[in-house]
């Protein structure tokens, strides 16, 4: 009774949202002919560059079953940060090392707080936007921190053509991607967000793959903050707002499934650029800025829907109900 | 009226992505009459159940009530024609009560449209206490066992007062003692007029209870027969397209030295003062009858529940075990009894579920090593027979008997010294079991230790060299395997006689 896999349903699957993003840059080119150009495209991505790191981490904890709100605080916590130690020391160096740390300490906090404590991920983290952001604003007393000089280096400059927050881009991309394939860590998210007691029954060791998992994401949100303040060129306690929100937004868009155990970074990349792309061809054809607002927002209820309309197709599957789309003409193997 | 057909299927299809599952089924079930659907994991007996409870949409064929052509969409409209259905996979909610878990999707309502709780408790109560169960409406389902869960779900099906009632595997996670309650009630059921669709892969049962029997392989009907027509030799020939000659493929093999000894374990309230020993070479039963604590104790010794006191040798050595990457160190693994909830990870691929025990066989140097993996997978896969389109296919739509086996496999990779196994056969046709048992044999002469948690006495008689009986917590009996008998172990289990009273 084995049968050939079927190739167009796993092909659909698997690249339906590439198609989309595919689809999609088809359309806007059509529709103003500002779009297609490298300047236009460039433009693009190092204005994405910030929010899809922050996509990536998330990613990763949608995967294990968790989730970080407290990411836009902690970004500009960390960029503040970041920023004093540059303006204290004058190294570019020291100023993304501190940035991280301090990305990597809040995340222990949100770790330590779920996993040892057993806070609900959305309660700990929420927690930890609202301090975060109120250490930020205590430390800089509400001030921007101005005059960054040779520190925007990172957030606007080029090696060659091609703009240096593409390269962090690209590099986080692939170290993500790296992780949920090639490592123990990647293979043990999944099943933590798959279903977390199979998974300490098969030996898992599942606080250490969540402090873990929190830690990555803490580095990936220091790493934000810095290219964030660098690109603004200044120390925004009030910076990023909301930030981790189009973050989600990627991640879902991008086929991360909210119950755990499903997502990839490729699909979070091509989420970014789906949400990035739509923004861009609103302001280039003019589109109202509240407007695009009530667009964004509905995007992201059409992304949950088809989430949870597939998600229960697939369970109902699992118990057995009607599969319509996947229903297939079958192949009697001998 | 007997004699009438009540429910008939004719020329019902379907397919899932990669699998024929019901290839032109026709079947039909008469009234008060129960019709015993048998066959192989993954035959399709579960897929053709659901289609007639409405959870699925045949691609083809109809269905007829009372030679009535019908629609069934959904289980609700299959509750309104009078189908009810017990489920294999039992999908339950760990934080539910017992009495929100009756009074599922079907709540009583005061003229307010508020839900009269005060009504589920009564009724809840009442119910309970029918049935002679335990414990409080108030229960949460997570606190029960497989069993209790499963006994439940029977009694929740029952209440229903349908005409047709399926029961796909029923027996399968409870003990003796509820398999009679379950057989006393069909009687009732079937002297009212009920129909019963009943399957299960345990055949002496089938022949106890079974009107007709009809025979699934490979998504078609085989052979429909009146029970009187049929023995077991026949039906398993039918089943699996061959005879199988030997049930048990025991052997005797020499016994080497003491690999796990047990001394004292204990944790309050539900196990006491525990002592047991398995040599290598050896399979070890445990017996008793449900709530006796011997999933209990596994679970502390494989480090999934804390002990709160007692010693444990691997080999000699004291080992101190606080959870399961410990245990799997020390090359004691276990497969756990309640699949769903402690085995599957139901969206990730059966290469993923298989190679979780030992991710670092797989991911080493920097990289996945994805052939190497892929080899391990097939491997094991061919060694135990699983059946699944390919090895990235998900574990949830693998029949429940393949998923058992993918399990089985997760811990096979890790060539473990101690294997435990808390319900092996839960759910596995006859072909399946026989190639457990004969794992197991073949672990044992490797010089491995198996520990067996069965309910089911003639596979513990028959495999195993030692059995271990246990009462509320305790170890009440140790039997030898020429001392083997029902009788004695049952004895044993109903605390009418304990260890020292024979030695
Ligand atoms: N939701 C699903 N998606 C894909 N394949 C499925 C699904 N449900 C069942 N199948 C496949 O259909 C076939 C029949 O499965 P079914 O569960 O009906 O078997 P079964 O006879 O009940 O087996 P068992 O005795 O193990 O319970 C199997 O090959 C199974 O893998
Ligand atoms: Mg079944």
């Amino acid at each position: 009774m084995q049968i050939k896999g079927n190739f167009w349903s796993t092909f659909k699957k698997r690249y339906s949202i590439y198609l989309v993003l595919l689809a999609l840059s088809i359309v806007c080119s059509f529709a103003n002919e500002n779009f297609f150009t490298a300047n236009n495209l460039t433009n693009i991505s190092r204005q994405l560059a910030v929010t899809t790191i922050l996509a990536f981490g998330e990613t990763m904890l949608i995967i294990a079953g968790m989730l970080d709100l407290s990411a836009g605080s902690v970004l500009a916590l960390s960029g503040v940060f970041g920023v004093s130690a540059y303006k204290a020391t004058g190294s570019i160096m020291i100023a993304v090392l501190v940035a991280i740390l301090t990305g990597v300490i809040c995340n222990i906090i949100n770790a330590g707080m779920i996993s040892t404590f057993k806070a609900p991920p959305f309660i700990a983290t929420l927690a930890m936007l609202t301090m975060a952001r109120g250490v930020a604003l205590l430390y800089t007393k509400g001030q921007n921190i101005l005059k960054l000089d040779k520190l925007t280096i990172l957030g606007q400059g080029s090696i060659g053509i091609i703009p240096i927050p593409i390269i962090f881009l690209v590099v986080v991309g692939i170290f993500t991607w790296y992780i949920l394939n090639h490592t123990k860590l990647g293979r043990s998210l999944y099943a933590v967000g798959g279903n977390k007691e199979a998974a300490v029954a098969s030996g898992i060791n599942v606080p250490k793959v969540l402090y873990t998992v929190f830690i990555i994401n803490g580095v990936l949100v220091g790493l934000a903050g810095i290219l964030f303040m660098s690109r603004v060129n200044a120390g925004l306690p009030n910076g990023a707002v909301n930030y981790e929100f189009t973050a989600l937004t990627a991640a879902i868009i991008g086929g991360t499934s909210f119950s755990g155990g499903i997502g990839t970074a490729g699909g979070t990349l091509a989420g970014a650029f789906i949400v990035g792309f739509l923004d861009n061809i609103m302001n280039l054809t003019g589109v109202d800025s509240y407007m695009q607002q009530i667009v964004r927002g509905a995007i992201i209820a059409l992304a949950v829907i088809y989430d949870i309309y597939t998600k229960n197709r697939k369970t109902k599957a699992m118990l057995g109900k009607q599969d319509d789309a996947d229903k297939t003409k079958v192949v009697k193997a001998s | 009226m007997k004699g009438d057909i009540k429910l008939r299927v004719s020329k019902i299809e379907k397919s899932f992505p990669g699998v024929k599952a019901l290839d032109k089924i026709d079947f039909a079930v008469t009234k008060g009459t129960v019709h015993v659907l048998c066959g192989e994991n993954g035959a399709g007996k579960s897929t053709l159940m659901k289609i007639i409870n409405g959870i699925y949409q045949p691609d083809g064929g109809q269905i007829f009530i009372d030679e009535k052509p019908v629609k069934i969409s959904n289980p609700i409209q299959a509750r309104n024609l009078g189908i009810s259905m017990i489920f294999q996979e039992m999908n339950y909610v760990p934080e539910m009560t017992v009495e929100e878990n009756i009074f599922l999707g079907n709540l009583p309502v005061n003229k307010f449209g508020m839900v009269d709780w005060k009504k589920v408790r009564r009724h809840t109560e009442e119910l309970l206490k029918a049935e002679g169960l335990p414990y409080s409406p108030t229960t949460l389902l997570k606190d029960l066992t497989v069993s209790d869960i499963q006994m439940l779900e029977i009694i929740k099906a029952i209440s229903y007062k349908s005409d047709i009632i399926i029961m796909d595997e029923p027996t399968s996670a409870i003990t003796l003692k509820e398999v009679h309650k379950l057989f006393e009630k069909i009687g009732q059921l079937k002297a009212r007029g009920v129909s019963i669709i009943y399957i299960s892969h345990k055949l002496d049962e089938i022949f106890q209870i079974a009107d007709d029997i009809t025979v699934f392989r490979d998504g078609t009907v085989v052979e429909s027969h009146p029970k009187e027509e049929l023995d077991i030799e026949t039906v398993i020939a039918l089943m699996v397209g061959r005879k199988l000659t030997n049930t048990y493929p025991k052997e005797e093999i020499e016994l080497g030295e003491d690999i796990l000894k047990v001394e004292n374990f204990s944790s309050q309230n539900v196990y006491d003062n525990i002592n047991f020993h398995v040599k290598s070479g050896e399979i070890v039963g445990f017996a008793g009858l449900m709530g006796a604590g011997r999933t209990e104790v596994m679970r502390s010794l494989f480090g999934l529940d804390p002990k709160s006191s007692g010693v444990v040798k691997i080999k000699g050595k004291e080992v101190n075990i606080k959870n399961v990457r410990q245990s799997i160190e020390n090359g004691m693994v276990m497969l756990s009894e309640d699949r769903r909830r402690y085995g599957i990870i139901p969206m990730r691929s059966v290469k993923e579920n298989t190679t979780l025990s030992y991710l670092k066989k797989v991911f080493y140097g920097f990289f996945l090593h994805s052939k190497v993996e892929n080899d391990i997978v097939s491997n094991m896969f061919k060694r135990m027979k699983v059946k699944t389109p390919t090895i990235e296919t998900p574990i949830a739509s693998l029949s429940g008997g393949n998923q058992q086996k993918v399990l089985l496999a997760k811990w096979m990779i890790r060539n473990p010294d101690i294997l435990i196994l808390d319900e092996p056969t839960r759910g596995i046709d006859v072909g399946a079991k026989f190639e457990i048992y004969k794992l197991m044999t073949d672990l044992a002469r490797e010089g491995k230790s198996v520990i067996m948690v069965s309910s089911e006495l003639p596979e513990l008689i028959g495999m195993c060299d030692r059995i271990y009986v246990m009462a509320k917590g305790n170890i009440t009996g140790e039997i030898a395997r020429k001392d083997f008998s029902q009788e004695l172990i049952m004895k044993y289990a109903t605390g009418n006689l304990t260890i020292s009273g024979v030695k």
